[in-house]
């Protein structure tokens, strides 16, 4: 396969790029690779993120990308126009000042903008033993679909033990003025 | 927990880069064809920048509270702390052969860190690109087995760390394209057959159109070598952990049937000429002079495949996995003591590559 930037040499260097949400690959040489930058040991790479940014300003006139540039994190003080340079928000706050210019990008590098997943716990031992449960029991499943008896048995032990301990905690907390 | 193998957890990197990477050893589901499975979880902490943003004094304060952390868990009790700062480039780039460090981490400029568990199950990357990666690494195809990892892991540091989160976004991390679970499942799977056979961009790109990652074996944008694709989900965002877990794990199941049933019909139609190259191969690397760690990939490719097939008289999976990383760069001027140029490289990689193949023949009473 030819380099499908200089079209003479070999490609050697193969990459996956995000375009508009879709994957591409391009296939170049290794010269044209170091001189695009694209190379990984050569620079970081950040011109995936960057094209969908750039996407997404076309559609602007410039005195709106004026004023979506200028918008500011309150916390860290990153202006928004660092972002599109950089790709990386300064700070968790960011994504509240900038939330009005990420909807639309989120949807469109992940589809959505809803988290649905794991959340922290934060709120101490019951929560985590009932997920240390559940966890469990899932790999109790595992094990019987395995025919891993023995350690099936164990894992049933420890559910139930960690059963017990929550349940007479709660007895105690409730027993308690 | 205790490591696997017996021998005490590494108290000091040269206790830990003296054995093999524990992904390496060839066991687990499907171990012929898939190399090894990892899970990351990328993390930040609430109140301070993103690492690319935080002064060095803010980052020192993430690594004492992320090493006090690890501290007070149970998965990373006896783990090994290594700051960059105290390791020699030469030695942090030891560590991204072995896949515990990031060519981002292996900078080594600013207060970074790694923290590697006993057992080297589980590892925290300190000040990447988001504050904490952590990394769950299993050989062969386990994907729900490293998840398990990970997340109790995840469970045990977010007892006493304040982690970045939205209700609405959930984790928030440095970059958008890792918001959300900020998860990243992926495993490497070996396709010579789909390769030799031509059909591997079909497969490919199918792979992509199901809204997968494909890179290769050394990560982000990392050139296809030795005929290893490393498969990964692409969006963090709108799905939850184990849905994305699932999905990669059916793909990469497909994926494995179809390298499988060609590998067959390889065999039917041309067992020859499949043995004639994968002997070809053993030879070369048993008895070179000089050879470039790109050569060394592509023929322990064909060996692979050739061990995976049952051919008798090759070495262990274990043996071809670890030339892998022994004959890197870094790996290779370690062993040797020393630096070496390009060319002197070659040469001494192919007495290590030489000497690798006769002690394991030696081992197994094979002589070929």
């Amino acid at each position: 396969m030819l380099c499908q930037i200089c079209g003479k040499n070999p490609a050697t260097v193969h990459f996956t790029e995000i375009h508009d949400n879709k994957m591409s690959e391009i296939h170049v040489c290794e010269k044209c690779a170091e001189e695009k930058g694209l190379h990984a040991s050569v620079k970081k790479q950040k011109f995936d993120i960057a094209d969908l940014l750039a996407g997404m300003v076309d559609g602007m006139t410039t005195t709106e990308e004026e004023r979506v540039g200028h918008v500011q994190c309150p916390r860290c003080g990153l202006p928004y126009s660092g972002f599109k340079e950089t790709g990386r928000l300064g700070c968790a706050e960011c994504y509240t000042a900038f939330q009005f210019q990420l909807r639309p990008l989120l949807r469109r590098i992940h589809g959505d903008t809803r988290h649905k997943g794991k959340r922290p716990t934060g709120d101490g031992e019951g929560v985590s033993r009932s997920r240390q449960i559940q966890r469990m029991h899932d790999e109790l499943q595992r094990a019987v679909e395995r025919e891993e008896f023995e350690r099936a048995a164990t894992l049933r032990d420890e559910i139930r033990r960690l059963e017990a301990e929550g349940r007479s905690e709660r007895t105690a907390a409730e027993k308690q003025p | 927990m205790t490591p696997a193998n017996g021998t005490p957890p590494p108290g000091t990197f040269d206790e830990l880069v003296s054995r093999p990477a524990r992904w390496l050893s060839g066991d687990g589901p499907h171990a012929a064809l898939v190399l090894s499975t990892r899970i990351r979880l990328a993390r930040n902490l609430r109140n301070v920048p993103f690492s690319h943003r935080a002064r060095d004094e803010q980052l020192q304060g993430v690594m004492l509270n992320v090493t006090g952390a690890a501290e007070r868990s149970k998965v990373f009790d006896h783990a090994l702390l290594l700051r960059m700062s105290e390791l020699s480039p030469l030695e942090r780039q030891v560590l991204v052969e072995r896949h515990l460090v990031s060519h981002e981490l292996g900078d080594g400029a600013r207060p970074r860190g790694i923290v590697v568990a006993p057992d080297e199950k589980v590892s925290l990357m300190i000040n990447e690109e988001d504050h904490l990666r952590l990394q769950a690494m299993a050989p062969g195809f386990q994907l729900a087995e490293a998840w398990a990892v990970a997340d109790a892991a995840d469970d045990e540091l977010d007892q006493s760390l304040d982690f970045a989160f939205s209700e609405e976004i959930g984790y928030l991390t440095a970059c958008p394209t890792n918001a959300g679970t900020g998860l990243r499942a992926s495993v490497l799977i070996h396709l010579p057959a789909l390769v030799l056979l031509d059909e591997i961009q079909k497969v490919l790109k199918s792979v992509m159109q199901v809204g997968l990652n494909v890179r290769g074996p050394y990560g982000e944008h990392s050139e296809f070598m030795g005929n290893q694709f490393q498969i990964s989900n692409q969006t963090t965002l709108g799905r939850s952990e184990r849905d994305s877990i699932e999905s990669l794990e059916r793909v990469a199941r497909q994926i494995i049937e179809t390298e499988e049933r060609a590998r067959e019909r390889m065999l039917r139609d041309a067992r020859v000429q499949v043995e004639d190259k994968v002997w070809r191969a053993y030879g070369t690397l048993r008895y070179c002079r000089s050879i470039p760690v790109k050569e060394v990939i592509n023929l322990c490719s064909a060996v692979r495949l050739g061990v995976a097939l049952g051919m008798p008289g090759l070495c262990p999976l274990h043996v071809v996995n670890e030339l892998q990383v022994l004959t890197q760069p870094a790996h290779l001027q370690r062993s040797y003591g020393g630096e070496l140029t390009p060319a002197e490289r070659n040469v001494y990689r192919a007495r290590l590559v030489r000497e690798q193949l006769a002690a394991a023949e030696h081992e197994s009473g094979t002589a070929v």
